[in-house]
């Protein structure tokens, strides 16, 4: 019993990372129908450059929230000299413009930091506590808290703020938000900065437990995507609970199954997922216009 | 006889694969030369997925790995040679991408992309994994082909380097013909008709899921022949071969090029095997100039080199 408990706080701990990840690909993918396949890289960006700014010296707060608002100021320029441009494109280019950005961001991050796998201190410590007879870290309360933090931000944003309504109203027509006002440039260039920032947050939150290094990136936007789209694609309540059940499949896959093919869990869930219910847990079924 | 585009992709091959090596300033080059025709079968595979069909996968190196490993496991526990066993892997290869093709390419754009993205990735895991089969990240030797030895009998003695550069020639400009064959089919005319409208083309009386899963199955047998030739040049061979990076090199080879045609994207797998080879101080930004070039090209010039320059030529004739 204490041992299923245990699988299952590892897995709500990785699960809140890849809940923050698919919440960040719902934003974005809210704003403009672009799916972001660069996502994991704003989360290896969080921690690795919270962990360079804190090697060079700065108290771990600052670092962290460096690291975030440099995230966000790259994400706004990703979607201003990679998204903008190619604005109409075929979705088969989309795909490879932001595959290629991940890419890009990767080889940057090799030549920037290096590559090392690099960890910065836990921020309440590493004791850790015990709960009927498993144990769970402090920084896992960290990571746990920050999903639902911000997905409780999130929520209030869309629908109490009269910005957060723009966001919502840009990707239901972006036309139409034109002509009653809405400036929708500002309104995608918000999303990847929110959306960047959120990935850097789940990087600064996890990296004391999972390690960073520069190609992590990869793992974090698959699995956060699997998350978005068993939830259902576009819908922040089910990036949320998606994000969390990719997370408990995966660690119990580890536990009970194999280690060496928890990796596969997403996978097998995200082929499970696009031939059994397409439209996800919470999505609404959709059609194409001819 | 009148020179059809056809005919001339075929010739500009086949003049480039006899002609280049004239221009070889040391034996090295033969090696890369026949890297780059390995990486323009894969390429030409691209071609017809993506520039014909519209398909994309990002996962088409899985289909490498089954070639490559099948040309190294083979022969040891089957015994079969080692020219069987690229159809073997050719066969388990084709086999596979009809079981996973058909619920796959149900899947429309971004979910197509991570459902080919996690085939390969899952291929990549196994081989990487079941170390008792595989030996693991490590790699393992691959059988000598025997073809260089029975034409060494026949009074035609090749050095390794040249065996493998005109062998994979003939290998690419077979499959170059295959492709071009099938552009010009019914089959062909079906494939870009579904990729201009897949409703359009069901109304006309194409099968459209047939069709895209055909493109797929050919496509994964050019990987899969592609990986063995590289296992049984380099004889040796690493999960490496399946990895996700492959699979967006192939892409990135056959978008730079011009994935709408064979010529274009082969001119694509040309350039990007080449620039590491020539620049060595570019091993370092390899990764960073590979995602730039995804990037740009997708922005700049969306049909890819080869037509857009094409295209230019043409419109000052005019």
């Amino acid at each position: 019993m204490s041992e299923l408990l245990q699988f299952l706080f590892s897995g709500v701990t990785v699960g809140a990372v890849y809940a923050l990840v698919a919440l960040g690909f719902t934003i974005i993918y809210n704003a403009s129908d672009v799916v972001n396949f660069a996502q994991g890289e704003f989360v290896m960006l969080g921690g690795m450059i919270t962990w360079f700014a804190h090697a060079a010296g700065l108290p771990l707060p600052l670092a962290a929230l460096s690291a975030i608002v440099v995230t966000a100021a790259l994400g706004v320029a990703m979607n201003k000299l990679m998204i903008e441009p190619a604005r109409g494109a075929p979705v088969v280019s989309l795909i490879i413009i932001t595959i290629g950005a991940s890419i890009f961001i990767q080889g940057a991050a090799q030549l920037v930091f290096d590559k090392q796998i690099h960890s910065f201190p836990a921020f309440s410590g590493d004791a850790p506590i015990r709960v009927g007879g498993a144990t769970i870290l402090p920084q896992s309360l960290w990571v746990i808290g920050g999903a639902l933090v911000v997905f409780a931000g999130l929520w209030v944003f869309f629908t109490r703020t009269l910005l957060g309504r723009a966001v919502l109203a840009t990707s239901n027509n972006r036309l139409a938000a034109q002509l009653v006002g809405i400036n929708t440039n500002f309104v995608m260039a918000l999303s990847f900065a929110v959306s960047a920032g959120i990935g850097a947050l789940a990087g600064v939150l996890a990296t004391p437990i999972t390690l960073v290094a520069y190609n992590v990136g990869i793992g974090f936007a698959l699995k956060g995507f699997a998350g978005a789209m068993l939830g259902g694609m576009g819908n922040p309540k089910g990036a949320l609970v998606g994000g969390f059940a990719i997370g408990l499949i995966e660690a119990l896959t580890a536990g009970y199954l194999s280690s060496q093919y928890k990796d596969a869990a997403a996978f097998v869930v995200i082929l499970a997922v696009l031939f059994f219910m397409p439209q996800g847990l919470f999505g609404r079924k959709s059609a194409d216009r001819v | 006889m009148r020179i059809t585009p056809k005919l001339a992709t075929l010739l500009v091959l086949a003049a480039l694969v006899a002609i280049t090596p004239f221009f070889f300033p040391s034996g090295y080059y033969y090696r890369v030369g026949a890297l780059i025709f390995v990486n323009g079968i894969a390429v030409t595979g691209i071609v017809i997925l993506t520039g014909y069909a519209g398909q994309i996968s990002l996962g088409h190196a899985g289909f490498a790995g089954i070639g490559g490993y099948a040309c190294a496991l083979a022969p040891v526990h089957l015994g079969l040679h080692p020219a069987l066993a690229v159809v073997l892997g050719a066969a388990v290869s084709a086999l596979l991408a009809y079981l996973v093709g058909r619920p796959i390419l149900r899947l429309k754009g971004y979910y197509l992309g991570v459902a080919t993205l996690g085939f390969g990735i899952l291929v990549s895991m196994v081989l990487n994994n079941e170390r008792d089969l595989t030996r693991g990240p490590d790699g393992i030797d691959v059988p000598e082909l025997g073809l260089r030895a029975l034409l060494k009998d026949q009074g035609l003695n090749l050095t390794n380097g040249e065996f493998w550069y005109f062998f994979c020639g003939i290998c690419l400009i077979l499959g170059a013909w295959i492709a071009l064959n099938l552009h010009d089919s019914p089959a062909g005319r079906a494939l870009r008709a579904l990729h201009g409208s897949e409703v359009a083309a069901r109304t006309v009386g194409i099968d459209v899921a047939r069709m895209k899963l055909s493109a797929f199955v050919i496509s994964a047998v050019y990987a899969s022949v592609s990986g063995s030739l590289l296992a049984l040049q380099n004889k040796f061979i690493t999960p490496d071969v399946a990895g996700f990076m492959h699979s967006i090199e192939m892409v990135t080879m056959a978008v730079l090029g011009g994935v709408g045609s064979v010529l274009g994207a082969i001119l694509g797998a040309g350039i990007l095997t080449l620039l590491p080879q020539v620049l060595t101080v570019f091993a370092e930004y390899e990764q960073m100039v590979l995602g730039l070039v995804m990037v740009l090209v997708m922005i700049f010039l969306r049909e890819g080199l080869l037509p857009s320059i094409l295209r230019r030529l043409r419109g000052r004739g005019e």
